[in-house]
């Protein structure tokens, strides 16, 4: 029977018309294997091999590839609400109406973008948690840490900044309240101690933040300029960064 | 509990909610890992060098991985509706006013201390300490497994950081502070003419001292004092610590530092709720 099979099998894959589709079979061999990760584009980031532990879910939790796949939902979703986003006072909140009552699917790009947004800001957190219970900050990967560490400062103010974005109520006050606290830096805010004679609030560190006093239309500017340019493009690079560092640092760590 | 329902089922709780879970999952998951590698000790070095190709093991692995998230993100976003209120208007100041859920420890942090410590310096001081970290621990043991015995000491300094300083606050400010940020409890409906009279006294007060300049002096004393912990406890034992000698003056300091100012939170916490303390220092330029 099995040897019937396999001779059937091999009928059809020694057809013209099969041979006329597909080029090669798939070699089962590990030289094919470790070509398939140096010769794609996409998995080259990966080593030929890996530890049998670093595949184990209880271990890495998967929780630093989630952050990644919710960067890249968000970049493919934030690009598709650009095209009816204006980021303008006039403009932004019923641009976001628009989207959510006229425009097919507008609604679902919109849950998306925003789901994905806080998804990446647990799973960035647990991510954290998990390299820390498991020891991997330590050496040779010091430095990644502190590469993670600013990551998470970049997701936390991605987030912030498209907070504002929906130009409601939710988003004003949180952007209110959350840039607040500028006012109170020593030396360089307003109100903080310390704060020379000629810091006003009109030339504070809350002021570059809000390029106001208070958050009005340039603040949504900004903020949007940020949010959808300067910032992605910071966290690409650091993303970047912290990929190639793993790889350096001797892949996922283990008890070695 | 309606108003419990209601504030569980607002849209951008979600994730809070979704924590409350994750947390407590995260941290089964990892203990029961932690207490096997205790009592079995560390995988072999014949273990750990057993390879396996990423093409098609690892690759597998993430394609899976990434499928179901889309379909939990999917279900999500199918299900619940992003928020969208009124258009902004900076006349009408809604109670209360939150910053975004991750923010919400941070704000937390302003009902004990005064905005330039609570939103400047101890956020600053929270991203230099998780910088530090790999420079100021020292212990070699404990990497790349999940262990408790071989690192007590850094495993519950931050956990206790993480989970009770940021998490609780964060669900705390969440779920339990409503219009003037006052406490109230899940079951409580949020008041907005909800009157707390304000009782609090400065320390300096409690000791029976009126003068301003005599209660500089004192909260001087106090601060100076709970920070000299560190140095004196340095004093008094490393001649005979190992792990002190080890550690090295430089690391010791930025250690205990970060250490008593993290600690700083929760006794200003229990200061307040107990004795309702407002500032321990209060000085012309500044409170603490």
């Amino acid at each position: 029977m099995n040897e019937e099979r396999k001779g059937l099998k091999e009928k059809i894959t020694n057809s013209d018309i099969w041979r006329s589709m597909f080029r090669h079979g798939y070699e089962d061999t590990g030289r094919r294997y470790t070509l398939q990760v140096l010769q794609n584009v996409w998995l080259h980031l990966h080593p030929p091999r890996i530890s049998r532990h670093a595949l184990n879910f209880r271990f890495t939790w998967c929780m630093g590839g989630i952050t990644f796949l919710m960067f890249l939902v968000t970049a493919v979703t934030g690009v598709l609400l650009m095209f009816y986003y204006r980021p303008t006072a006039e403009y932004a909140f019923h641009d976001v109406q628009y989207l959510e009552f006229d425009i097919p699917f507008g609604m679902l790009l919109r849950n998306m973008h925003r789901w994905a947004a806080h998804g990446m800001v647990i799973s960035v957190m647990l991510h954290m948690f998990r390299v820390f219970l498991t020891g991997s900050y330590k050496k040779p990967r010091e430095f990644n840490w502190a590469v993670g560490v600013i990551l998470l400062l970049v997701t936390f103010f991605l987030s912030f900044t498209g907070y504002l974005l929906p130009w409601d109520q939710l988003a004003f006050w949180a952007v209110t309240v959350g840039t607040n606290m500028a006012r109170a830096t020593p030396v360089l805010g307003h109100e903080g101690p310390f704060a020379p004679q000629d810091i006003t609030q009109s030339n504070d560190v809350r002021f570059a933040l809000l390029a106001g006093t208070i958050v009005g239309p340039s603040t949504l500017l900004r903020f949007y300029i940020l949010h959808c340019v300067a910032v992605p493009l910071l966290a690409s690079v650091l993303m970047a960064l912290h990929f190639w560092r793993v790889r350096k640092d001797g892949g996922i760590s283990g008890p070695l | 509990m309606e108003h419990l329902i209601a504030l569980v089922t607002k849209p951008d709780n979600v994730p809070i909610v979704a924590i409350l879970f994750l947390i407590p999952y995260f941290i089964w998951l990892s203990y029961r890992q932690a207490r096997q590698t205790d009592k079995t000790g560390v995988p072999s070095d014949a273990a750990l060098n057993d390879k396996v190709y990423v093409w098609p093991y690892l690759c597998r692995n993430e394609f899976i991985c990434a499928i179901i998230v889309m379909l939990v993100l999917g279900v999500w976003s199918i299900m619940i509706d992003a928020p969208l209120e009124e258009p902004s208007d900076p006349t009408k100041t809604p109670n209360p006013s939150k910053a975004p859920w991750y923010f919400l420890a941070l704000q937390e942090m302003l009902v004990y201390f005064d905005p330039w410590i609570a939103g400047v310096v101890l956020p600053g001081l929270i991203i230099a300490g998780l910088v530090a970290i790999p420079y100021i621990d020292i212990n070699p043991k404990g990497k790349g497994y999940y262990t408790i015995k071989e690192r007590p000491f850094a495993l519950g300094v931050f956990c206790f950081g993480f989970i009770i300083l940021w998490i609780v606050l964060m669900v705390v400010g969440t779920f339990l502070r409503g219009p003037g940020w006052n406490f109230f409890a899940p079951w409580e409906a949020w008041d907005p003419h909800l009157v707390v009279p304000l009782t609090n006294v400065n320390l300096s007060y409690l000791f029976g001292i009126r003068d301003a300049d005599t209660a500089n002096f004192f909260g001087f004393v106090m601060v100076a004092g709970y920070f000299a912990i560190g140095p004196l406890f340095y004093l008094w034992k490393s001649k005979s610590s190992q792990f002190l000698q080890e550690l090295g003056l430089v690391r010791y300091i930025v250690v205990s530092f970060l250490f008593l100012t993290m600690l700083a939170l929760p006794i200003k916490m229990i200061l307040r709720v107990v004795l309702n303390v407002k500032y321990i220092w209060v000085s012309p330029w500044f409170n603490v």
